[in-house]
C-alpha cells in the first residue's frame, strides 16, 4: 500500500537552531500515528511544515506517492492535508458559519453566500454529533468542547484526506475529550489518514497504531503501539533509547 | 428574582428583533440627547430640532462621517490610525493648489484635483500600512510620523499660504449654497433607499424560508423595516423643510450628506457581504488564525490603511469645497474625533468588534452634542469636557458590555 503522506529528511534550521534534523516520517489511510516528544522537541514545527505555516530547508514531502511542494496553508489545503491546532485557530469573534469556512468562504458573485454556508455547516455539524445551539452566535461563547467541534468541522467539510490535531484535547473536560476520541475512530474508520500529536499518554495508546517519538529535533524512533509500553515510550521521549524488543515500524506498511 | 426576568424578557425581545443591542441603546441615548436639547432650546429662533438645525447638523457630521467606517475597520484590526487628520488636509491641499488660479495655483481642472487627492491619500494610507504589515511598526508610531509629516508638508507645499478661492463646480461638495441636491431628487433619493430596504428584507426572509433556516418573527421584521423606513422619510422631510434664504425654495440634502450616506452605506455593505469585510473581523478577532486559514493578512492591512487614506482625502475634498479655502491647518485633530465616534459607537480598539452603523451614530452623537452645546451657548472648555466625559462613559460601557458576553 502506497502511504498517504511520506515526509523525508526534513531539515529546517531558525538562527543557529537546527529545528528539525533529518526527520522522516509516514502515514497512511486510515491510521493514527502518534507523535511524542518534550516541548520543543520538533513536533509542532514538523506538522507546521507539513500544512504548508513553515518551509523546510531540504527534503521531500509525497503525497500519495507524488512528490508536493506545499508553500502555504493553502498548499497543504489543496492535497487534502487539513490542520487543528492546539489554540484551535479559530476567530473568537466570528460564529461558527464564519469559522467553518474561514478562507474559504462560498460567494455568489462577490456576495458571501450566508445561507448555504450555514446549511453545510449545519449538516457538517450534525455529523459530529455535538450539540451547538445556534451557529449564529461568536465561538468565543461556546464551551470548549463546541470550539473543538467547530475547528473539527472545518476540516472535516473540506474532505480531508490527512488530518493534523495538536493537542485535540489538551483543554477538554472528561466527557467532552471521550467525544473527540470517538470521532478520532470515526475518521479513521473512513479512511482518514491522522497526526495526533498529544502529550496525554493515555490518548495517545488508546487511539495511535504507530508512535514516532522526537527529542531535539530528531526522530528517536518509530514502534507498534502494540508492541511498546508506558515505560519504553517514556524511556524514548527522556532517554532519547529504543526499546529492545520492538520492532522498527518506520518503513513497512502497518500490519501488512 | 423580578429584575431578573425583567431583564430576561428584555434581552429576548432584542434577540427576536435581530438587532445589536448596543445599536438600539444608541439609538434610544441619541433620542435623548436631542430631546434634552430640544427643551434646553425651546425659546430660541434656532430650536435644536428645527429644520435648520438639522439640516446644518447633517453637514457638521459629514467630514467625521465620511472618514469614521474606515476607522472602523482599522480599528477592528487592531491597528489605529492617527493621521488622518493630517492626510485631509494634505490632501485638502494638494487639491487646492491644483484647481486655483495661477499664480497661487496651478490652474488645473477640478476633476484632476478631486482625482489627484484620492490617490494621493490612498498612497499615503498604504505606505504607511507597508510599514505596519510589512515590517510589523507599530501602527501608532507610523501613522504619528504621518500626522507630523502631513501637517508639516501641508505647510510647506503651500509656502505657509492660504488658498482659494475653490473651483465652483468643486464647491458643490461642500454643501454651500450650489451644494444641496433639491427637493425632487432628495425625494427620488429617500424613495430609493425605501425601495432598497424593502426588497432586502423581502429577499432575504423569502431566501432563508426557502433554505429552511430560522427567520425573525413577522412582527419583529415589521418593526425593524418599519422602524427603518420611518426614518429615512423623515430624514427626507427634514431636508425638504429647510428652504434657501429669502425662498421658499427647499434645499434638499446637502451633496456632503449624500456622499457620507453613500460611503457609509458601501462600508457597511462591505463589512457585512464580502470575503474583504470577513476578513477584516478575522484578523481582529485571531490574526494567527486569518493566516493559518489562508487569508493574506499583510495585503489586507495595506488595503485597509489605503481605504482609510482615500476615505481622508475624500472628507479633505468636503472640508475644501465647504471652507472654499485651504489653510495649514484644516483638520488639525480630527483625527481624535473620528476615533472618538468609532469608540463612542462600539468599535473595540482591541479589535475584533465594531459596526459601521454604530460608528456612524457615534459621529452623529459628537456632532450632536457640539451642535446642541453650541445652541445653548456653553463655552468651548465645557464643550470638551462634556465630550471627552462622553466618551470615557462609552468605552467603559462598551467594555463593561463586551465582558459580561464572555
Amino acid at each position: 500500500m502506497t502511504p498517504l503522506i511520506e515526509m523525508q529528511n526534513i531539515n529546517l534550521r531558525f538562527g543557529g537552531n537546527q529545528a528539525l534534523d533529518n526527520v522522516s516520517v509516514n502515514l497512511y489511510p486510515g491510521e493514527v500515528v502518534g507523535l511524542l516528544g518534550h516541548n520543543g522537541a520538533g513536533k509542532s514545527t514538523l506538522i507546521k511544515v507539513l500544512s504548508g505555516a513553515y518551509q523546510a530547508d531540504s527534503g521531500r514531502i509525497r503525497v500519495g506517492g507524488q512528490e508536493v511542494s506545499i508553500r502555504t496553508p493553502q498548499d497543504a489545503q489543496a492535497q487534502g492535508i487539513e490542520t487543528i491546532y492546539q489554540t484551535l485557530a479559530l476567530a473568537d469573534n466570528l460564529d461558527a458559519v464564519a469559522n467553518v469556512f474561514l478562507g474559504r468562504e462560498k460567494v455568489r458573485g462577490v456576495i458571501l453566500d450566508e445561507d448555504i454556508m450555514e446549511l453545510e455547516a449545519r449538516k457538517t455539524l450534525d455529523r459530529l454529533k455535538v450539540k451547538i445551539p445556534s451557529l449564529r452566535l461568536p465561538v468565543a461563547q461556546m464551551s470548549g468542547g463546541q470550539r473543538q467541534t467547530v475547528a473539527i468541522s472545518r476540516a472535516i467539510y473540506f474532505k480531508a484526506r490527512c488530518l493534523i490535531m495538536d493537542e485535540p484535547t489538551a483543554a477538554l473536560g472528561p466527557e467532552e475529550t471521550a467525544k473527540v476520541r470517538e470521532l478520532i475512530k470515526a475518521l479513521k474508520a473512513e479512511g482518514v489518514g491522522i497526526f495526533l500529536i498529544s502529550h496525554d499518554l493515555h490518548d495517545v495508546f488508546d487511539l495511535a497504531d504507530r508512535l514516532t517519538v522526537m527529542k531535539n529535533g530528531r526522530v528517536v524512533g518509530t514502534v507498534y503501539t502494540q508492541d511498546v509500553s508506558h515505560d519504553d515510550v517514556l524511556g524514548m521521549i527522556i532517554g532519547g533509547v529504543m526499546p529492545k524488543n520492538a520492532r522498527p515500524a518506520d518503513l513497512p506498511a502497518p500490519r501488512a | 428574582m423580578q429584575m431578573q426576568s425583567t431583564s430576561r424578557a428584555r434581552t429576548n425581545l432584542v434577540q427576536s428583533l435581530g438587532v445589536d443591542g448596543r445599536i438600539l441603546t444608541m439609538l434610544v441615548v441619541l433620542a435623548v440627547v436631542w430631546a434634552v436639547f430640544q427643551l434646553f432650546t425651546l425659546g430660541q429662533p434656532g430650536q435644536f430640532l428645527s429644520p435648520q438645525n438639522l439640516w446644518n447638523l447633517s453637514v457638521q457630521t459629514a467630514v467625521v462621517g465620511i472618514m469614521v467606517g474606515g476607522m472602523v475597520m482599522v480599528i477592528v484590526t487592531r491597528q489605529i490610525d492617527l493621521s488622518v487628520g493630517s492626510i485631509l488636509g494634505f490632501t485638502g491641499m494638494i487639491m487646492a493648489l491644483i484647481q486655483t488660479v495661477p499664480p497661487l495655483g496651478w490652474g488645473g481642472h477640478w476633476l484632476l484635483a478631486l482625482l489627484a487627492g484620492l490617490v494621493l491619500g490612498a498612497l499615503i494610507g498604504a505606505f504607511q500600512g507597508y510599514w505596519v504589515a510589512y515590517w510589523g511598526v507599530p501602527a501608532f508610531v507610523v501613522t504619528l510620523a504621518g500626522l507630523l509629516i502631513f501637517r508639516n508638508a501641508t505647510f510647506i507645499v503651500a509656502s505657509g499660504r492660504t488658498i482659494g478661492p475653490l473651483d465652483d463646480n468643486f464647491k458643490v461638495l461642500g454643501g454651500g449654497l450650489n451644494g444641496s441636491i433639491g427637493e425632487f431628487w432628495t425625494w427620488v433619493v429617500g424613495l430609493v433607499v425605501m425601495a432598497l430596504i424593502i426588497y432586502q428584507a423581502l429577499s432575504n426572509r423569502s431566501r432563508r424560508l426557502k433554505n429552511g433556516l430560522p427567520v425573525r418573527p413577522v412582527w419583529a421584521e415589521g418593526l425593524v423595516t418599519g422602524t427603518l423606513l420611518a426614518l429615512v422619510l423623515a430624514f427626507v422631510l427634514v431636508m425638504n423643510a429647510f428652504p434657501y434664504p429669502g425662498t421658499n425654495t427647499p434645499r434638499g440634502m446637502p451633496v456632503p450628506v449624500l456622499i457620507t450616506i453613500g460611503v457609509l452605506f458601501l462600508l457597511n455593505w462591505v463589512a457585512l457581504n464580502t470575503r474583504f469585510g470577513r476578513y477584516v473581523f478575522a484578523i481582529g478577532g485571531n490574526p494567527e488564525a486569518a493566516l493559518l486559514a489562508g487569508i493574506n493578512v499583510k495585503r489586507m492591512l495595506v488595503a485597509v490603511f489605503a481605504l482609510m487614506g482615500m476615505l481622508a482625502a475624500l472628507a479633505g475634498a468636503v472640508q475644501a469645497a465647504r471652507l472654499n479655502f485651504v489653510t495649514n491647518s484644516m483638520g488639525n485633530l480630527l483625527e481624535l474625533d473620528v476615533i472618538a465616534a468609532a469608540v463612542i459607537g462600539g468599535t473595540a480598539l482591541a479589535g475584533g468588534s465594531g459596526t459601521i452603523v454604530g460608528a456612524a451614530l457615534g459621529a452623529l452623537l459628537m456632532s450632536s452634542l457640539r451642535s446642541g452645546m453650541v445652541l445653548m451657548g456653553l463655552p468651548t472648555e465645557w464643550q470638551n469636557v462634556v465630550l471627552g466625559l462622553v466618551l470615557l462613559a462609552a468605552v467603559i460601557w462598551n467594555t463593561v458590555y463586551l465582558r459580561s458576553r464572555r
